[in-house]
């Protein structure tokens, strides 16, 4: 018996040590990202590897983790070696910053404030949109029942509020009391708050779960053309947020495994052609001009305001809205 | 004459009752047990074998699931030396302290997996207690392979020390004292005495160990780190693939867990029936 158990043993353990390792050597850079740019870093990181051992001569592979972006940026601060972070937004790289991982003023170290490419909140319903949802007005309906994740764990869900709120604001000229009791309103018809973008739109495509999800504008087009054309469509509202996620290079960890350089440029290459082409392809709207009319009749005219100009940064946003409570925890009442 | 009549006896209850009660049960096992099994397999090969094998050959995949295996071969054998040691010293000796030790052998079982995650996530984090002074020493144990082996090993603890307790304190200790006044030693009376009375018993428990071991998700998920192709067990890949619209691929890899299941339940059963005979 014993003699079995170990020649077992033997045989899972040659088993293990012969598969080959994946990576071979060379320089490896550690990318922690948020939910939906999984596609996007997968064609970034190719590319970038080509470009970069044209111009070095050096490998480098670059490796991905992502999930909702504040729980990525808590993994970076509790010590997961990232060499660069691409977060959903610039609050939780600020949360890194504030541990000392990365040096402050981060944000002006790259153009557009370091945010490569920009996104917006938009609407995935279902074929045919049977509720006839056009704008944001459709979505406090009675009888309408939205999808959208939790705005205290995720980055997206936060862009969706903001968004609502803003609509109120500058579309209406509403003012915050009139924000605020059209905000309950929409959550009232928010039947499951899921944990990040990814959950919520399994909940909405694959356990038909409500009529419309509140989605980034790259996700909503992923959702139609991965899953079906003849089952959902986009619905572009009259206005939006425009959302910018931030990208910085983790000064400790690449100081301590001496991957500045590399780092540096692979963030660097999101803002060339190729790099805004990478993501225009990948439904993120480019910074660049050029990029950004050849892909123009991709991303529909959409009214956008940023969340500096409505609601004095992140910083701000965060405290008044989503801190503990804050607006979002007086007007959610689970299951009222 | 006797045996008829206990028969009888037992089975008081009118025919109907008795069919009912065995299709119910015979529905349940088939919806919650191979209907999702069949699901599974039926939703991996959905696109051909080609696709399936195609799947499971992936570097992700195959980085995933040999750091499965590489966990369960460190957690599986330290926890059945622990275990085996903890089982005899609680079921043959009395000492003070003995039912404290008991409960903490159980803490894993009444411990939330992600509670157990976040305990290395204090310990080793960087903003932990030991987390700056082994970042310092280049040493990685958070979000790397020793802290994924370390909570696997924190959430199997209790298995094969809860299985063998029972079964060693049902035995007695007649047999070691004997062997004890026979002149044998310690060590002597463990391995001829103790041992072929409960090896069935730590087959058993090891195999529920390993299952626990190779399928664990909230714990690793916590101290996993997630990077692709390096820090991902097979259920963490699961997720991720799922997450990626990857859906035949999802399952493909799944179903190795799930063939981990059906293996686990023949072995299980054939080790009972041992067991019993035993």
């Amino acid at each position: 018996m014993i003699k079995r158990l170990i020649a077992g043993s033997i045989m899972i353990f040659t088993l293990v040590s012969v598969t080959p390792p994946s990576h071979a050597a060379g320089i490896t850079l550690l990318n922690v990202s948020y939910d939906p740019t999984r596609e996007l870093y997968q064609d970034v990181n190719a590319q970038f590897a080509r470009y970069w051992k044209g111009k070095s001569g050096e490998d480098v592979i670059i490796r991905q983790s992502h999930g909702g972006s504040g729980k990525q940026a808590r993994s970076v601060i509790d010590g997961l070696e990232a060499d660069v972070v691409t977060l959903g937004l610039a609050l939780d790289i600020d949360a890194i910053s504030e541990k000392g991982l990365i040096a402050p003023g981060w944000q002006k170290r790259l153009p557009h404030n370091s945010s490569p490419y920009t996104s917006t909140i938009v609407f995935l319903v279902r074929k045919g949109n049977p509720k006839k949802i056009r704008d944001w007005d459709d979505l406090v309906k009675p009888g309408v029942s939205v999808i959208t994740p939790n705005p205290k764990t995720g980055g997206n869900p936060r862009w969706a509020y903001l968004a609502a709120w803003g609509y109120v604001l500058k579309k209406k000229g509403g003012n915050e009391a009139q924000a605020r009791e059209f905000i309950t309103r929409l959550y009232k018809n928010v039947p499951v708050l899921d944990s990040g973008a990814r959950g919520s739109l399994t909940t909405f495509a694959q356990r038909g779960v409500g009529d419309v999800l509140l989605a980034w504008e790259n996700e909503a087009f992923l959702a139609v053309t991965e899953l079906g054309r003849d089952k959902f469509e986009t619905v572009i509202p009259s206005i939006s947020i425009l959302a910018e996620p931030s990208v910085a290079v983790v000064d400790r960890n690449v100081t301590r495994r001496g991957t500045r350089a590399v780092a540096q440029a692979y963030l660097e290459y999101l803002y060339t052609p190729e790099g805004q082409e990478i993501a225009a392809k990948h439904h993120y709207r480019p910074r660049m001009e050029k990029i950004a009319l050849q892909y123009a009749d991709q991303f529909p005219k959409v009214k956008l305001f940023t969340i500096d100009e409505l609601f004095g940064g992140w910083k701000a946003a965060q405290k008044k809205h989503f801190d503990d409570g804050g607006i979002f925890d007086q007007i959610y009442l689970p299951g009222k | 004459m006797a045996d008829h009549s206990l028969s009888r006896g037992a089975r008081t209850e009118p025919r109907w009752v008795r069919w009912i009660l065995t299709t119910v049960a015979l529905l349940f096992l088939a919806l919650f047990l191979v209907v999702p099994l069949a699901a599974v397999f039926s939703q991996a090969l959905d696109k051909g074998v080609a696709v399936y094998f195609a799947a499971l050959h992936e570097t992700d995949a195959l980085s995933s699931i040999r750091l499965t295996l590489l966990t369960a071969l460190v957690a599986v054998p330290l926890n059945l030396v622990f275990g085996v040691v903890a089982a005899w010293a609680i079921a043959k000796f009395s000492f003070p302290g003995k039912s404290f030790l008991i409960t903490l052998i159980d803490l894993p079982f009444s411990v939330s997996p992600v509670v157990s995650g976040l305990i290395y996530v204090l310990i080793f984090g960087l903003q932990g207690w030991l987390g700056p002074w082994l970042t310092e020493h280049g040493v990685k144990i958070l979000f790397a392979v020793p802290g994924i082996i370390l909570a696997t090993i924190f959430v199997t603890f209790p298995f094969v020390a809860r299985e063998l307790i029972p079964l060693m304190e049902a035995q007695g200790k007649d047999e070691e004292e004997a062997a004890l006044v026979l002149g044998a030693t310690g060590l002597q009376t463990f391995f001829r005495v103790t041992f072929p009375n409960i090896r069935w018993g730590i087959i058993y428990g090891v195999i529920l160990c390993n299952a626990r071991a190779m399928g664990e998700f909230g714990a690793v998920s916590v101290v996993s780190g997630h990077i692709r192709g390096s820090t991902n067990t097979i259920p963490l890949q699961v997720e991720i693939l799922y997450n990626e619209y990857n859906y035949a691929a999802a399952f493909a890899v799944a179903s190795l867990l799930a063939l981990l299941a059906v293996v686990t339940l023949i072995v299980k059963s054939v080790v009972e029936w041992k067991l019993k005979q035993a």
